[in-house]
């Protein structure tokens, strides 16, 4: 465990100041644990596991804002997992298809699961019904790969509307795919 | 949509993240819904014409200490309350400690008294209004720090909800003092409490609703 948060924080503090390359390594690590937990978790919704796992993914990138580096990362994954999944049944009112009731004891981090399945719906399909000001940043710099400078000339945007403009669609896009 | 397509998506580009973002949005809340309570306070209830003299007696100070007091344990339980994963710690607990310590200071005040004027101690002369007044100061706080809660990521709705409708009575109730007249120990421990505990229900009540993500 002590491993893990190590691990993790070494990829995530450097994700935090912009380095794009840790941070990929850290979502694919964080990913196969949580592929983990919970397929442990919702064994009774095998289909929804790899769904629940990238709006989790959504989740930790649209509130990165909210870790603190003082706190313990495995703790603040933990919360933001339980609250996903509770929410997800939630919606599904089908409290009864947990396992078991949540208790604090089934950790996160306890296994990892990189044999990935493949998600129902698509991220860039859903992309399609964002205004432009918040779809074209995010084609041009997420999925294309170009810089903020260079979708701003491309789009006549501002630098800063494309950063707002990406990260407004993010939390668009993790709405729609809560509503599914 | 293959999960390591969705890392990629999110990982390129990636840009620096903000972290003292969260505390500035928090101040920003603080600072513009206590002035609209201000603004509220002085522009439709009027500030209490002897509120410079009052100053020199000891239970004005112990009122604004007690919203004061509630306040700042509210603030922080609310901060820690919209951040996954952090323990709440001591703070909350000292909310009832602080309200039960005016309870105690009421009962002294009430014993200590004659009985004719009692009734006066608890009821003062507003206690009809104050706490919606209270309540109406308040809203502002609370539509702020909810705006704020909203951006960041509380785990437990409903708290987090009732923490920021508590601290937004507390914080409304230290603004609404500039126009009350009231300053008995009774008077505080009931509705002051009262005032404070309304957009703490309301909070309890939006936070499920408005605080999802």
């Amino acid at each position: 465990m002590q491993l893990i948060e190590e691990r993790l924080r070494s990829l995530m503090l450097p994700s935090l100041a912009g380095d794009a390359a840790a941070y990929r390594i850290f979502l694919d690590e964080l990913a196969a644990h949580l592929r983990s937990y919970l397929r442990r978790r919702l064994s009774g919704l095998p289909d929804e596991v790899e769904d629940l796992l990238q709006e989790l993914l959504l989740a930790v990138h649209n509130k990165r804002h909210t870790y603190d580096p003082k706190q313990p990362l495995t703790a603040w994954v933990q919360a933001i997992a339980r609250y996903k999944l509770v929410d997800l049944l939630r919606r599904r009112s089908r409290g009864d298809m947990l396992t078991d009731p949540l208790d604090e004891d089934d950790q996160v981090f306890a296994t990892t699961a990189n044999d990935a399945a493949e998600a129902q719906y698509d991220v860039t399909k859903l992309l399609r019904g964002l205004p432009d000001r918040q779809r074209l940043p995010i084609i041009y710099v997420k999925i294309e790969g170009a810089s903020v400078t260079d979708t701003a000339v491309r789009t006549g945007m501002s630098e800063s509307a494309v950063k707002v403009g990406i990260h407004r669609g993010l939390r668009a896009l993790a709405e729609r795919i809560r509503r599914i | 949509m293959k999960t390591e397509d969705l890392v990629s998506f999110l990982s390129t580009g990636a840009e620096t993240v903000d972290l003292r973002l969260p505390s500035r949005r928090w101040l920003l809340a603080l600072a513009g819904g206590a002035l609209i309570a201000f603004l509220l306070t002085a522009g439709l209830l009027k500030l209490n014409p002897a509120l410079w003299h009052e100053t020199s007696k000891p239970m004005f100070w112990v009122r604004e200490s007690y919203c004061a007091v509630l306040g700042v344990l509210g603030f922080i339980t609310v901060v820690r309350l919209a951040r996954p994963g952090l323990r709440l710690g001591l703070a909350p607990m000292g909310i009832p400690v602080a309200v039960i310590a005016m309870w105690v200071l009421a009962v002294v005040t009430l014993v200590t008294a004659s009985p004719q004027t009692r009734t006066r101690l608890i009821l003062g002369h507003t206690a009809g209004v104050c706490p919606f007044l209270i309540a109406l100061v308040a809203a502002p706080l609370l539509i702020a720090l909810l705006w704020v809660m909203r951006s960041l990521a509380p785990t437990r709705l409903r708290w987090a909800g009732a923490a920021s409708g508590f601290t937004a009575g507390s914080i409304g109730a230290l603004v609404y003092t500039l126009h009350c007249p009231e300053l008995a120990a009774p008077f505080l421990g009931i509705w002051y409490l009262l005032g404070m505990l309304i957009p703490t229900a309301v909070g309890a009540w939006l936070g499920p609703r408005l605080l999802r993500w």
